[in-house]
C-alpha cells in the first residue's frame, strides 16, 4: 500500500459574497466532479439492480407484442355478450355478413377505401396506450427498462447528451392529462360493456353472470385503480390549490386520488395484465377453447 | 471478531484511486464506524465528515458498494461482506479529499430560488388561517436534511452535470420550491423559473431520488410531479389557459 497522495490547497469553491443575496446565476468557474463518469452499465452496485429493469422490459414487451398481435387478428374479440376490451367501443364491424350487437355504427362503411384494411382496435387502442405512455409511473419505468437513461439508479449511462423532457420530443408528455379525459371515458364504455355481459341467449335478453362478466367487470376496477390514480388526476382535483381544505369535496376527492396514487405502480401492472388477460379469456370463450362457466 | 475488507476512495480533485483496507467489525457496526477504525488505525489522514452519527446532520453521505447512503445509517449486516465494501465519495460533486465532497454548489443554487412571500392576511389583526390539511403537504419537505444524496444519484446531475452548468436545480431544490410554491400563506410566482431556469422538464421520474432519501420523503410524487403540473397548467395546456381566461382556472 503505498501513500496517500498529496492534497493541494485549490481555491474554494465560488461562494456569493453577501450569503442572503439571490444568486441568479451560478459561478462559471464550477469544479467538475473528480471520481470519473462510469460507462455504459457500469457500476459500484452490488445488488441484482438489472433484476428490476429486465422484468419490466420483459413484461411491457410481451404486452405490446400481444396487444399488437390480438388487434391484428380482427377476429374472435367478443363471445356472447362479451367483448373485448381491446377493441371497446367497437366502431365498426370489420366481419363480414351481419354486423355485431357491439358494433356502434355497424358493418364496414362503404366509404372506407378497400385496399386500406379496418382494424378496428387501432381505432381506439391510440388512447388508452397514449395514456400508458404518457403515464409518469410507466415514463419512469421504461425510461430505465427500454431506454437505459439510467438503467437503474447509479448506473453509467450511454448518451452524452440529454434533452429530458425539456425540450421535443418528449416534452410532449406533458399531454399526458389530455389522455387521462379520454381514459375516464373508456371507463364509462367499458362499464356498459359490463352490463351487456350480463345478457345472454340469441338476442341477448336473458339475463345472467358468467365468469366471462366477473372477468369483464375485474378489469373495470383495476382500471379504475389506475386511472383514479393518475398523478394529473391528482392534480386537477385539487393538488393545483394550496388552500384546498376550503374546499371539502375537493380535499376529499384528492385524499382518494391521492390513496389510489400510492398504489399506482400496482394498479398499472395488474390493470395492465387484466386488460391482456380479459381479451385472452373472450379470444378463449370465443375460438371454442374455453367453455364460459355461467354463475347465475 | 469478524473481518471485512473496505475498498475506500483515496484522492483529491486532482484524482485518486480505490485502496484496501482489512480490518476488524463487531455486531452493530455501522459503515461509519468501521471507517473511523481504519483511519485510527490504518490511515490516519483519511477524510471523512461527519457529525451527529444519528442520521440528522446529512453529513456522512457517501457510495457505499455504489449506492450513496447516509454512513452513519448503514448497518454492516445490511451489506453482503463475502466481498469487499467499496466506499467513495458523491460522484455529482468536486472531491475535497478522500470521502469529503464539495457539496458548496447546492447553497449557491437554493440562493436563485423565489424566497417565500406571504398573500395578504386573511385577518385584521395580520395573521392567516391554515388548515392542518393544507400544512401537511408542505410539512413534509420541511424533513429534508440537505444530505444531498438525492442530488447525487440523479442521473441528470450524476452524468450530466448540469447542476454546475446552471440548467437544473436538482431533486432537492424540487422539494425547496415545492415546500414555498405549496405553502398555504405564499403568493410567489416561481413557474417560469422552474420551466425556463431550473429545468424541471430535465426530471425523468426515474425515482431514484426518492429510493435514496433517508428522510423518506416522497420527492417524486410529491413535489417533482406536482411541479411539473403546475407548469404544464401555464405553458403546455391550452385548455386550461381558456378556463383561465373565462375564470375557471389559474388558482394558485
Amino acid at each position: 500500500m503505498h501513500s496517500p497522495s498529496p492534497n493541494p490547497r485549490r481555491a474554494p469553491f465560488p461562494m456569493s459574497a453577501d450569503p442572503t443575496a439571490r444568486a441568479e446565476t451560478l459561478p462559471e468557474t464550477l469544479p467538475l466532479p473528480t471520481v470519473p463518469r462510469r460507462p455504459f452499465l457500469q457500476t459500484a452496485r452490488t445488488d441484482r439492480w438489472w433484476s428490476k429493469p429486465l422484468v419490466v422490459f420483459l413484461g411491457l414487451s410481451a404486452f405490446i407484442v400481444y396487444s399488437t398481435w390480438a388487434a391484428l387478428q380482427n377476429a374472435h374479440f367478443e363471445f356472447a355478450g362479451y367483448l373485448s376490451p381491446m377493441y371497446s367501443p367497437l366502431f365498426f364491424d370489420p366481419g363480414a355478413g351481419a354486423p355485431s350487437p357491439h358494433a356502434v355504427f355497424g358493418a364496414q362503411p362503404s366509404w372506407w377505401p378497400g385496399w386500406i384494411p379496418l382494424y378496428p382496435a387501432f381505432l381506439i387502442l391510440w388512447a388508452p396506450g397514449g395514456f400508458r405512455f404518457t403515464c409518469y409511473y410507466y415514463r419512469g419505468a421504461y425510461y430505465k427498462s427500454h431506454w437505459a437513461s439510467p438503467a437503474s439508479c447509479g448506473v453509467g449511462k450511454a448518451q452524452k447528451g440529454y434533452r429530458g423532457e425539456q425540450r421535443f420530443p418528449l416534452i410532449f408528455q406533458n399531454l399526458h392529462r389530455y389522455f387521462l379525459y379520454f381514459a375516464l371515458a373508456f371507463l364509462v364504455v367499458l362499464s356498459i360493456d359490463v352490463y351487456r355481459g350480463m345478457w345472454f341467449g340469441p338476442n341477448h335478453d336473458e339475463f345472467g353472470i358468467g365468469l366471462g362478466t366477473l372477468v369483464l367487470a375485474v378489469n373495470v376496477v383495476l382500471l379504475s385503480g389506475y386511472t383514479f390514480g393518475c398523478h394529473s388526476l391528482r392534480h386537477l382535483v385539487g393538488g393545483k390549490l394550496n388552500l384546498l381544505a376550503r374546499r371539502p369535496a375537493r380535499l376529499r376527492a384528492w385524499n382518494r386520488v391521492t390513496w389510489c396514487n400510492e398504489r399506482h405502480q400496482l394498479f398499472a401492472w395488474l390493470s395492465l395484465f387484466w386488460v391482456g388477460f380479459t381479451d385472452f379469456y373472450v379470444r378463449m370463450c370465443s375460438m371454442g377453447l374455453w367453455a364460459d362457466v355461467r354463475i347465475l | 471478531m469478524p473481518k471485512t475488507t473496505f475498498k475506500i476512495w483515496r484522492g483529491d480533485s486532482k484524482g485518486g484511486e480505490f485502496r484496501a483496507y482489512e480490518t476488524e467489525y463487531s455486531e452493530g457496526m455501522v459503515v461509519l464506524d468501521v471507517v473511523h477504525k481504519i483511519q485510527a488505525e490504518q490511515a490516519n489522514d483519511l477524510a471523512v465528515r461527519w457529525n451527529c452519527k444519528a442520521g440528522k446532520c446529512g453529513s456522512c453521505s457517501a457510495e457505499v458498494n455504489g449506492q450513496p447512503k447516509l454512513m452513519c445509517m448503514t448497518r454492516m449486516n445490511t451489506l453482503p461482506l463475502d466481498r469487499s465494501v467499496t466506499v467513495e465519495p458523491m460522484q455529482a460533486f468536486p472531491v475535497e479529499k478522500d470521502l469529503v465532497a464539495d457539496v458548496s454548489v447546492n447553497y449557491e443554487i437554493k440562493k436563485r430560488i423565489k424566497p417565500f412571500k406571504p398573500r395578504p392576511p386573511d385577518h385584521d389583526d395580520g395573521t392567516w388561517t391554515m388548515h392542518q390539511a393544507d400544512v401537511e403537504r408542505s410539512q413534509e419537505f420541511r424533513k429534508c436534511i440537505e444530505c444531498f444524496l438525492c442530488q447525487d444519484v440523479c442521473h441528470v446531475d450524476r452524468d450530466h452535470h448540469y447542476h454546475l452548468e446552471g440548467k437544473f436545480i436538482g431533486p432537492r431544490f424540487f422539494v425547496h420550491a415545492a415546500y414555498l410554491d405549496m405553502h398555504p400563506a405564499d403568493a410567489e410566482d416561481r413557474l417560469a423559473d422552474l420551466k425556463e431556469r431550473d429545468g424541471v422538464g430535465y426530471c425523468n421520474i426515474t425515482k431514484c431520488c426518492t429510493v435514496v432519501c433517508p428522510e423518506h420523503i416522497t420527492i417524486t410524487d410529491n413535489a417533482i410531479i406536482p411541479l411539473k403540473e403546475r407548469v404544464a397548467d401555464r405553458y403546455y395546456d391550452p385548455l386550461a389557459k381558456v378556463l383561465k381566461v373565462i375564470g375557471l382556472g389559474g388558482k394558485k
